[in-house]
């Protein structure tokens, strides 16, 4: 190693003495910043935690069985703890845990639903006014989330056909969209803009009037729990959860194709129908299986979740590869 | 009893205990239905996030010996940096148990066969091709392995302090490559990888602050430990693999 003497040394060699004295506001700057991060790792970061099961609530009068739930046979139920505390509800938090834990403070009485765009009955609906005339049912439907996990769950609703007949669409309505609550005092979740809040989902309006989309009230019997989506929420058997808008304020109905907010956050993963399929993987990871929550072995994942035989033709002529 | 004497019989085993906790919490959980309703799932994220800390607290070391001159943290350095091998170990084999092996979907000879071995082996190597979180993760798990296997003071001899240290400057890749694969695998909230990516970039950051102001000031003091600058093999328990 050539040891340079003092008169070799360029000026511009020598450290410029604000940057040496810099060194040390660098060096306390970065260990504060390290003790900081140290404590945010240690502390904050509990990624998994059993949750807490949702009180039981009240019971259902009248809920009639459908011939349109699965076969107990071979789609075990999931228990209330299971679908109470294992759920994705960004608007209380992105674990599968936090809304189980934060959806307490969530108030669904008294609520009301805004109707409004290519409808003849727009106007402001409380749920009573929504649920009136209507026979509740147990739909017990397989539940396939986009993540790689499924469950079987007992809703209790009424199809979202007979509540689109009684708003009377015009002609020009070709879609309808479902808007999520927005209310940072409510939902701890939307204070950050982990996704473009409101949460809005659509779908096409021969989706909607499917006899197997139901809007939901209920679960096992009971009024719906809040970190369910409470008090009124979609569902779509055949597409990914997260089609299924939660804890609905306000209906649309629509000439042109909506956007819907996971599409808008990443268009490349989440496209607008969304339907299960096995043939299309997600760019990250792949969609041939699933786990079934409380099982070992996953699953094949079958076309539109299993629901093929009745909704398949929705789609003919379509290639479900683009239009994913 | 001398420093050197609390350092081997009671720091250590007690810095070895403390990072055995968070395994046994996992375990202990695991078993006793404390976790969520998918346990599988939560096993596999805690070894992950577990190994990203240890590596953090690996890259921790120097900076902190150099900021405090606390010399003595120089000695927990291996064991940390193998307590980060064991859970990225642990998180790779749980990967492989409850993801690659329950997801076969197929077992056409039984369970306990060889058709089973192979299409095991194959969805694992088809995961690391077609999925870059997976790629990037699995690259920084093999490239602990090597650190792992020369952390002895055998190899240290044998490869030369200076040798060794270029070598296991390999743990600023995996560190990287662990912050990458957890930021790739969220689905939209990346506040939990950005705080790692923070904590390694500062980390990373003052060894290039430090290593550019000794380049630039190479005053005598400095220029002695300009060349290898960790020491391990000093007051090492062990002396050979």
């Amino acid at each position: 190693m050539l040891i340079k003497r003092a008169s070799d040394l360029r000026s511009s060699e020598i450290t410029d003495k604000k940057v040496y004295l810099g060194r040390r506001e660098f060096i306390k700057a970065a260990a504060g910043a390290a003790a900081a991060g140290a404590g945010v790792l240690a502390g904050t970061d509990v990624l998994s935690a059993a949750g807490k099961p949702a009180p039981h609530g009240q019971k259902l009068e009248n809920v009639q069985k459908s011939p349109l739930s699965v076969d107990p046979a071979k789609d075990k139920l999931n228990s209330w703890e299971d679908i109470t505390t294992y759920n994705n509800y960004y608007e209380f938090g992105v674990d599968k845990d936090s809304p189980s834990l934060t959806a307490g403070r969530l108030k669904t009485s008294p609520w009301t639903v805004a109707v409004d765009g290519e409808c003849a009955k727009k106007g402001n609906y409380s749920l009573e006014d929504i649920l009136k005339g209507e026979t509740l049912e147990e739909r017990v439907y397989r539940l396939r989330c986009v993540e790689r996990w499924s469950m079987v769950i007992p809703w209790v609703g009424f199809p979202l056909a007979n509540l689109i007949k009684r708003m009377e669409p015009t002609s020009k309505a070709q879609f309808i969209e479902f808007q999520t609550l927005n209310d940072p005092s409510q939902m701890p979740g939307v204070q950050s803009p982990v996704l473009n809040w409101p949460y809005r989902e659509g779908l096409r309006l021969d989706e909607a009037m499917h006899p197997l989309t139901i809007l939901v009230v209920g679960l096992y019997g009971e009024v719906l729990p809040k970190q369910d989506g409470a008090p009124i929420r979609l569902i779509v058997p055949w597409k990914y959860g997260f089609k299924s808008a939660k804890s609905i304020v306000r209906i649309r109905f629509l000439e042109k194709q909506p956007l819907n907010t996971w599409q808008e956050s990443a268009p490349s993963e989440y496209g607008f129908y969304s339907n299960v399929n096995p043939e299309r993987d997600h760019p990250r990871w792949s969609q041939a299986s699933e786990r079934r929550i409380g099982e070992f072995f996953m699953r094949r994942t079958l076309m539109f979740n299993g629901y093929g035989d009745q909704v398949a033709s929705l789609y003919s002529g379509m290639d479900l590869k683009k239009h994913y | 009893m001398t420093a050197n004497q609390l350092v081997r019989f009671v720091a250590k085993p007690v810095v070895f205990l403390s990072a055995l906790l968070p395994v046994a919490w996992i375990v202990w959980a695991f078993q006793a239905g404390a976790l969520s309703a998918n346990p599988l799932s939560d096993v596999t994220n805690e070894t992950g996030v577990w190994t990203l800390r240890f590596l953090c607290l690996t890259l921790a070391i120097t900076p902190l010996r150099r900021l405090t001159g606390w010399n003595l943290v120089i000695r927990f350095r291996r064991m940390i940096g193998l307590f980060a091998f064991f859970y990225g170990t642990l998180h790779f084999l749980i990967y492989v148990i409850a993801d690659r092996f329950a997801g076969l979907l197929d077992f056409p000879d039984g369970i306990v066969a060889w058709s089973t071995v192979r299409n095991l082996l194959a969805a694992i190597g088809e995961d690391i091709y077609e999925r870059p979180y997976i790629t990037v993760g699995f690259t920084a798990f093999v490239l602990m392995l090597p650190l792992a296997l020369t952390s002895t003071t055998g190899w240290i001899r044998r490869l030369g302090g200076r040798r060794w240290q270029t070598l296991h400057r390999l743990v600023y890749a995996s560190a990287v490559g662990g912050v990458l694969h957890y930021w790739w695998l969220v689905k939209a909230d990346v506040s939990r990888p950005q705080i790692y990516a923070v904590v390694v970039a500062l980390l990373l950051g003052f060894r290039l602050y430090s290593a550019r102001a000794r380049a630039a000031a190479p005053r005598p003091s400095t220029a002695t430990r300009s060349g290898a600058v960790a020491p391990p093999a000093r007051s090492s328990t062990r002396t050979s693999a």
